[in-house]
């Protein structure tokens, strides 16, 4: 018996909603961006689930497009933070502001 | 009675010889100007000595052309040289072509001839200057825009290469720019020209409208049949314009007295024998507009005669040796365009190529005593010079004899045969006042001539003046020969007459029933040339009269005529100073107030604005992050109801 597509939803809607709250209430930036990567493998995981729903691999695809894009912005925001941090001694996001009013 | 021979005359074609390398004419003197402009400094003497070979290859070139220009027939005596397509915009193809024929030819020869030696003298006036390697650039590259000028085969090269003179001019007018009055007299001759330029541009975009071409052989071959009276008096009258301009003709003749600032070899190639003479050159050129209209050649002949009339007078007032010769340049200008508003333009021409001779001799000369004088200029301060300085002296002489019109002089020629067309065509009010005008040119030379040469030294400058180098003098003696027997010459020459060889192109002189017998009508024109001579020297050179004390008593007509009529002064009060005064209210009131003001409050208002709006960032990551993830709920919520 195949599992119903619910609990795969279920399990990425839950993974999606822990990553949003990482995002909003987390100061240091490395968890942010971690947080930002758990969005990210949530929205996979639904795209993979409805492709096996669906039967095609138009879902999986489109994965493995979010993977490589999801590996090249943690190059360049790795690199962001590493060059904040030899700035600043931290990577505390309240602090990087230099750039407000 | 309209003349279409110029569209008669058929190009030849296969020409082999030296008719080809017409192209090297115009290029030898554009080099030679590139390599001094560029190494000029590292050239130091040479620098001189490149730009009169230049001149000299290039007048040797010219001269072989055109002596296998006349080997042909009359009627064959034109030559065309396409180099290549310049601007070719659907019909429109104006193409730079060299176009060789009795009329450009005669002012090829003047240009080379005439600048070759003036190319010399040069060598010896600007020894020892310090931009001397730049003065020759400019020199030659005015020799090469005069002879894209008058070689053009269309107007559009006609007219770069008057535009092209017009600049070599200011350059060179304005060539010492240390002192203010010369960088002043510079703009002021480029300003000035430029309004005709401008009234010579505007007629030939019309003749682009009316033609659709810009080549002279369908412009001139067609104009009787696609032109109306009033289109051609309109196109005629604004080339004639340009003319008045370049040629300082009333009421544009400002600038030439004041462009004296400028080296006397400037003064006498560009100022006295080329550049000045290209408006007589475009009215000839172009002289089947002027026929359609008709009314062109009246304004043409009175715009002359009012400036030859007036200028006389001014010379007449002047002290200063140069403005005595720039006036005179600007009063035998005006004899030309007489000659040429009655048609008789063999005689525009051939006045052309004798006041070029003359009036270059003249302006050397002038340039030799004050070469030998340490820069005076002033005639009050001179006298007795032909013992100090014979060959300048005897020179000297000869130019303003000959520009006196005194048989057998090459200038008699000139005026007398103009002066006589005038008498038998009926123009006789023509005839009076160029008569008169005669007399009173024949007077300022005499009065210039028996001031500086003869007479007592008045200074100690005069009393040991010393004579200039050969380099300075040879060309003297070269041009005053030019000067006493081009008259006799260019009548008889072994292939014809000198008005044979223009008739093809331009038509015969005209002739009319009227008028007096040749013996008296040449015996009243050497009477009025020799005799104003004898009056002048009476006045100035006899001891007889104290002119001095005739000066002050007639002071006040003494300064009209020096400050030329007070035309200048006019100028000043009725045009330039409301222009400066406008400039000011422009440049003060409305561009620092109403212009910047309109800039700088958009530039206020853009910033509080941004003062107001930037408040929204608060430099917080999660406020954005908040407002990105309320935003993109936002979406979903709404494509989810629309749904």
């Amino acid at each position: 018996m195949r599992t119903p597509i619910a609990y795969f939803l279920l399990l990425s809607g839950t993974l999606f909603a822990l990553g949003t709250m990482g995002v909003l209430i987390r100061k240091n930036a490395l968890l942010i961006f971690m947080s930002v990567e758990l969005q990210l493998n949530a929205v996979n995981l639904a795209l993979v689930a409805f492709s096996r729903l669906n039967g095609n691999l138009d879902g999986q695809v489109l994965a493995f497009f979010s993977m490589v894009v999801a590996a090249a912005e943690v190059v360049v925001g790795l690199a962001i933070i590493v060059a904040v941090y030899r700035r600043s001694q931290s990577v505390d996001v309240d602090e990087a502001r230099s750039l407000r009013w | 009675m309209v003349s279409t021979l110029a569209a008669e005359l058929a190009p030849l074609t296969d020409v082999s010889g030296i008719l080809p390398l017409l192209w090297l004419v115009p290029l030898l003197p554009l080099v030679a100007a590139a390599v001094n402009l560029f190494l000029g400094k590292r050239l130091g003497r040479f620098a001189g000595w490149l730009a009169v070979a230049a001149v000299a290859a290039s007048f040797l070139i010219a001269l072989l052309a055109v002596r296998q220009l006349m080997g042909f027939s009359g009627e064959e005596r034109l030559y065309v040289l396409h180099l290549f397509d310049w601007i070719a915009v659907g019909s429109f193809n104006v193409g730079v072509t060299l176009r060789l024929d009795a009329l450009s030819a005669t002012m090829i020869l003047v240009v080379t001839g005439i600048g070759l030696l003036i190319h010399i003298y040069a060598i010896g006036y600007m020894h020892g200057d310090p931009r001397y390697g730049r003065f020759f650039a400019y020199m030659n590259l005015f020799v090469f825009f005069m002879l894209m000028l008058v070689l053009g085969a269309n107007f559009l090269i006609l007219y770069l290469g008057w535009e092209g003179v017009g600049m070599c001019s200011y350059l060179l007018i304005g060539f010492w720019f240390e002192k203010t009055l010369n960088a002043n007299a510079a703009k002021k001759a480029f300003v000035t020209t430029r309004i005709g330029d401008t009234a010579m541009l505007i007629g030939i975009a019309m003749i682009v409208m009316k033609f659709g071409t810009l080549n002279f052989d369908v412009v001139f071959g067609t104009a009787n049949s696609v032109l109306s009276k009033g289109a051609a008096t309109t196109i005629a009258l604004l080339l004639f314009a340009g003319a008045v301009g370049k040629s300082a003709q009333m009421p544009l003749h400002v600038w030439l007295p004041d462009a004296m600032a400028g080296p006397t070899p400037v003064s006498a190639l560009i100022h006295a024998a080329t550049m000045v003479t290209a408006g007589v050159y475009l009215v000839l050129r172009a002289h089947v507009l002027f026929e359609v209209s008709g009314v062109a050649l009246v304004v043409v002949t009175v715009v002359g005669l009012i400036t030859m009339l007036y200028a006389a007078t001014c010379a007449l007032g002047q002290d200063d040796l140069k403005r005595v010769l720039a006036y005179s340049t600007i009063s035998q200008l005006g004899y030309m365009f007489i000659a040429a508003g009655l048609r008789a333009y063999a005689l525009a021409l051939f006045m052309l190529v004798a006041h070029a001779f003359y009036k270059g001799l003249m302006f050397l000369a002038a340039g030799s005593v004050m070469h030998g004088m340490h820069e005076e200029t002033d005639m009050k301060q001179m006298g007795g010079l032909i013992r100090r300085m014979p060959l300048t002296g005897v020179t000297f002489l000869v130019g303003a004899v000959s520009l006196a019109a005194v048989p057998p002089f090459s200038g008699f020629f000139a005026k007398d045969a103009i002066l006589e067309v005038a008498n038998q065509t009926g123009h006789q009010w023509v005839y009076v006042l160029g008569t008169v005008g005669a007399v009173i040119s024949a007077a300022y030379m005499g009065r210039l001539v028996f001031l500086t040469l003869f007479g007592r030294p008045r200074s100690e400058a005069a009393e040991r003046a010393h004579e200039s180098p050969l380099v300075m003098t040879v060309p003297l003696v070269l041009l005053a020969l030019g000067a006493f027997a081009l008259g006799l010459l260019i009548q008889r020459t072994p292939e014809g007459s000198f008005t044979q060889w223009i008739e093809p192109l331009l038509g015969a002189v005209p002739k009319g029933p009227l008028g007096l017998p040749t013996t008296i009508f040449i015996a009243i024109a050497t009477v009025v040339s020799v005799g104003a001579l004898a009056a002048t020297w009476v006045i100035y050179a006899s001891g007889r009269v104290d002119w001095m004390a005739l000066r002050v008593r007639l002071a006040s007509l003494q300064r009209l005529f020096e400050r030329g009529w007070y035309i200048d002064d006019a100028y000043a009060t009725v045009l330039v100073a409301p222009g400066k005064a406008a400039a000011a209210i422009l440049a003060f009131r409305f561009d620092a107030g109403f212009i910047d003001g309109v800039v700088n409050s958009v530039g206020g208002g853009t910033r509080r604005l941004a003062s107001v709006g930037r408040k929204i960032q608060t430099g917080y990551v999660r406020t954005y992050a908040l407002a990105l993830f309320v935003g993109a709920v936002g979406i979903l919520v709404y494509v989810g109801l629309r749904l």
